[in-house]
């Protein structure tokens, strides 16, 4: 155990929550740098401010992603933390995983680092917490002689993300861990050489449920949808009625285009007026399922606050078919990020700029069509611009 | 040298065989009881899940634990979910009591599923980041410990996302949760005028500033900050690490309600602000934890089925909410940033609360 007298930080090793402060001592049993942890932490519960500096740049040779340099401004109490980098180790897609995969992962940080981790980071990756800067060269190397590779961090794509998918669930309407991993494999380039003017996240969920929070989070979301009507199998509808659910209540009541009938026997579905919100089929997964013509739509700009605000992303593609190789899609993202490099400010994320440029000069640019989709409505201000070509000639 | 851009290992070498021999064609699926999922193929195979909470913050030694239940029970096969719950896949349904029997006796949650409360998303906090106003493993445990019951049943009205983030940065995206926590500056950065010369670049530190609020001082190489204009964003400092904001007597956290993310009856949608400010009280965040508990527990008893916090509020109205939760409503609640004015009322409906 610990030497450090922790009075803050042992309170937080009752309740019936697995308790991280039983993990941190754990780690410092082994590490050195896990024990001045431990230490720095009940300092700062103590001061009530974190003591970590700023960056510092750290790297791997040939990347410039992937370790986040990170130095205690207290290392005459800490000295075992003075340099505690973090390395974003990209995850399995759908985090699936072998549990020889997973040792062989532990054996390398055991060697190279405090044996602390974040299963998985809010991006997700694997977050592997504090080494030394002689440590992380050898520490990727080690890295990826078992199998793993960094992920993004800085101006860079940052690892993409995907729900379960077809992996486990019945509502996949795309391949979202083969879209995402065939995303990833397609542009390692971008993940590991900062080079955009700020970070770019990518993540696919393979229904409108959105798992992944793509449209909340993602720069560019990918999100399964269907064409086509809902198919009902009327004795499993019948079924959950007599299993206790009310559909007329819980169901019909509920469905936000009131697109729904039920008159006790049959459900009738008019699927012209559906927005294929999900919830008839989150309530009755034996009776309804998406439609047969399966796709995503693509909406982009999503982000949080820093700088100008949160947004949600935006409607660009109503419907794009996803079939492997994804040139389409991959084609698409291309040419996003080709206008956004060429325009974007330094730290303006895509959302930024089409806020500051416009939505119509972003679709001309990536050639992309208006449709009624993008908006909930049209513009209530009389400020239209029109392009040159509208205009007509001065007549003499 | 080192092999570069790999990229992860393949996914579908870590599929467990009955998801790889179902892959894409599941039917549906059923929760028989907190924290188990059963998932039927068309082929009419099984797919058990036990879906178990963690801290996130983990040792070597605490996952080499749960591979040691994985190859127990499910032959070596488990994922994380995005909520940093651990799932335990397996294809025997005699071994699913055993397993439940075995995480008990270890001290494993078992639940997060349907209407229950998951896993709290969280970000670094005072463990690892650099730009923090609170910790978040701590509040994060100290809140876990008190609404565990809504992790193990699912008792809920509909499921309550709960995600935390220790600045404005939002690592862990609160920004559209049912509950956010939300660690907040209020105190502007203070230049450290003999270090800004050394470690910063003017220019840039300027150019960081979303309001304007940062002039440069050319005479003295430093720069100066409009206070009125701040907004405690702390981008500056990310830029220029010789401004530093933190304030242990101001920095603290705020409390945001009625987000989503999913497309689930209604658009996902913004969490809004609850409470401006709670003092940061380590080791246990009392102020937080009560509040938060508050909130679900009036969401509880007064939500519909199957409405979100958002859709439960949005129905009987904010006014409303604020006067069943006893939150009171401040200055600080109306907008005054960008656009604010989108949420002024126009009208003349509104509840008297």
């Amino acid at each position: 155990m610990t030497k450090k007298a922790t009075p803050l930080l042992d309170q937080l090793e009752k309740g019936r929550w697995p308790s991280f402060v039983k993990d941190m001592k754990q780690a410092a049993e082994k590490s050195p740098m896990a024990d001045d942890l431990v230490g720095q932490l009940e300092l700062s519960y103590k001061d009530k401010i974190g003591h970590w500096k700023h960056g510092g740049i750290v790297g791997v040779k040939g990347y410039g992603s992937g370790v986040i340099g990170r130095y205690s401004d207290r290392p005459d109490l800490f000295p075992n933390v003075q340099a505690f980098h973090t390395m974003r180790v990209n995850h399995p897609t759908g985090w699936f995983y072998k549990t020889d995969t997973l040792r062989r992962l532990c054996d390398v940080w055991d060697k190279h680092g405090s044996g602390l981790t974040n299963m998985h980071g809010s991006t997700g990756d694997v977050i592997l917490l504090g080494t030394t800067t002689e440590h992380i060269q050898s520490c990727f190397d080690d890295l990826t002689e078992a199998g793993f590779d960094l992920g993004g961090s800085g101006s860079a794509l940052r690892t993409p993300s995907a729900c379960v998918g077809p992996g486990r669930c019945e509502w996949a309407c795309i391949d979202s861990l083969d879209i995402c991993y065939s995303v990833t494999m397609e542009f390692q380039d971008k993940i590991h050489r900062p080079m955009f003017p700020y970070k770019f996240k990518i993540k696919t969920s393979a229904c409108p449920n959105d798992c992944v929070a793509a449209i909340a989070r993602s720069d560019l979301s990918i999100i399964g949808t269907w064409k086509g009507e809902i198919p009902v199998d009327q004795s499993e509808v019948a079924a959950y009625a007599a299993a206790g659910l009310d559909i007329q209540k819980e169901v019909c009541d509920l469905c936000p285009t009131k697109c729904m009938e039920w008159n006790g026997k049959v459900l009738k579905i008019y699927d012209e007026d559906c927005t294929r919100c999900m919830h008839c089929i989150n309530l009755m997964p034996k009776a309804l399922r998406p439609g047969p013509e399966r796709g995503a739509t693509i909406l982009i700009g999503g982000k949080a606050p820093i700088l100008e605000g949160a947004l949600l992303s935006w409607v660009v593609v109503p419907f794009m078919k996803l079939e492997p190789p994804y040139t389409e899609l991959k084609d698409l993202i291309v040419r996003i990020q080709d206008w956004w490099d060429e325009n974007g400010k330094s730290r303006e994320r895509l959302g930024e700029l089409i806020k500051r440029l416009g939505m119509r000069v972003f679709l001309r640019a990536v050639g992309l069509p208006p449709v009624p989709q993008m908006v909930k409505n049209p513009r209530t201000n009389p400020y239209v611009f029109f392009w040159p070509e509208d205009i007509q000639k001065e007549v003499k | 040298m080192a092999k570069t851009d790999i990229g992860p290992p393949d996914y579908k070498t870590m599929l467990p065989p009955v998801i790889a021999r179902n892959y894409g064609k599941w039917r549906y699926h059923e929760i028989p009881k907190p924290g188990v999922l059963i998932h039927t193929a068309e082929s009419g195979e099984k797919l058990y899940t036990v879906r178990a909470g963690s801290p996130r913050l983990i040792s070597t030694d605490h996952i080499r634990e749960i591979c040691e239940i994985a190859d127990k029970y499910c032959d070596g096969y488990l994922r994380f979910t995005s909520r940093h719950n651990i799932e335990f896949l397996l294809s025997d349904s005699e071994k699913v009591a055993p397993l439940l029997a075995e995480l008990e006796k270890r001290g494993y949650p078992v639940g997060g599923t349907g209407h229950a409360i998951s896993n709290i998303v969280h970000t670094q906090g005072w463990v690892h980041c650099h730009t923090p106003a609170t910790d978040a493993s701590g509040p994060v445990k100290a809140l876990m410990d008190e609404i565990y019951d809504y992790f193990v049943t699912m008792k809920l009205p509909n499921h309550v996302r709960i995600a935390l983030a220790c600045c404005l940065n939002m690592c862990g995206a609160v920004h559209c949760s049912d509950i956010a926590i939300l660690g907040i500056h209020r105190t502007v950065p203070k230049p450290d005028n003999t270090r800004v010369p050394n470690v910063c670049e003017i220019p840039n530190t300027v150019a960081s500033c979303p309001t304007g609020a940062i002039r440069g001082d050319m005479k003295n190489k430093t720069v100066t900050i409009t206070e009125e204009k701040c907004m405690y964003c702390g981008n500056c400092y990310t830029v220029c690490p010789a401004m530093p904001i933190a304030d242990p007597d101001n920095d603290g956290i705020s409390i945001w309600v009625g987000g989503k993310v999913s497309n689930a009856r209604t658009a996902p949608s913004f969490s809004k602000l609850a409470i401006p400010f709670l003092p940061n009280n380590p080791p246990r965040w009392p102020e937080v934890v009560d509040a938060v508990k508050n909130i679900i527990e009036v969401y509880a008893s007064h939500a519909r089925k199957h409405e979100r916090v958002g859709e439960w509020i949005e129905r009987v109205g904010w006014e409303r909410f604020f006067a069943l939760t006893g939150i009171p409503f401040t200055d600080k609640h109306i907008d005054d940033f960008d656009l604010a004015t989108d949420t002024f009322r126009s009208s003349t409906l509104f509840k008297w609360g």
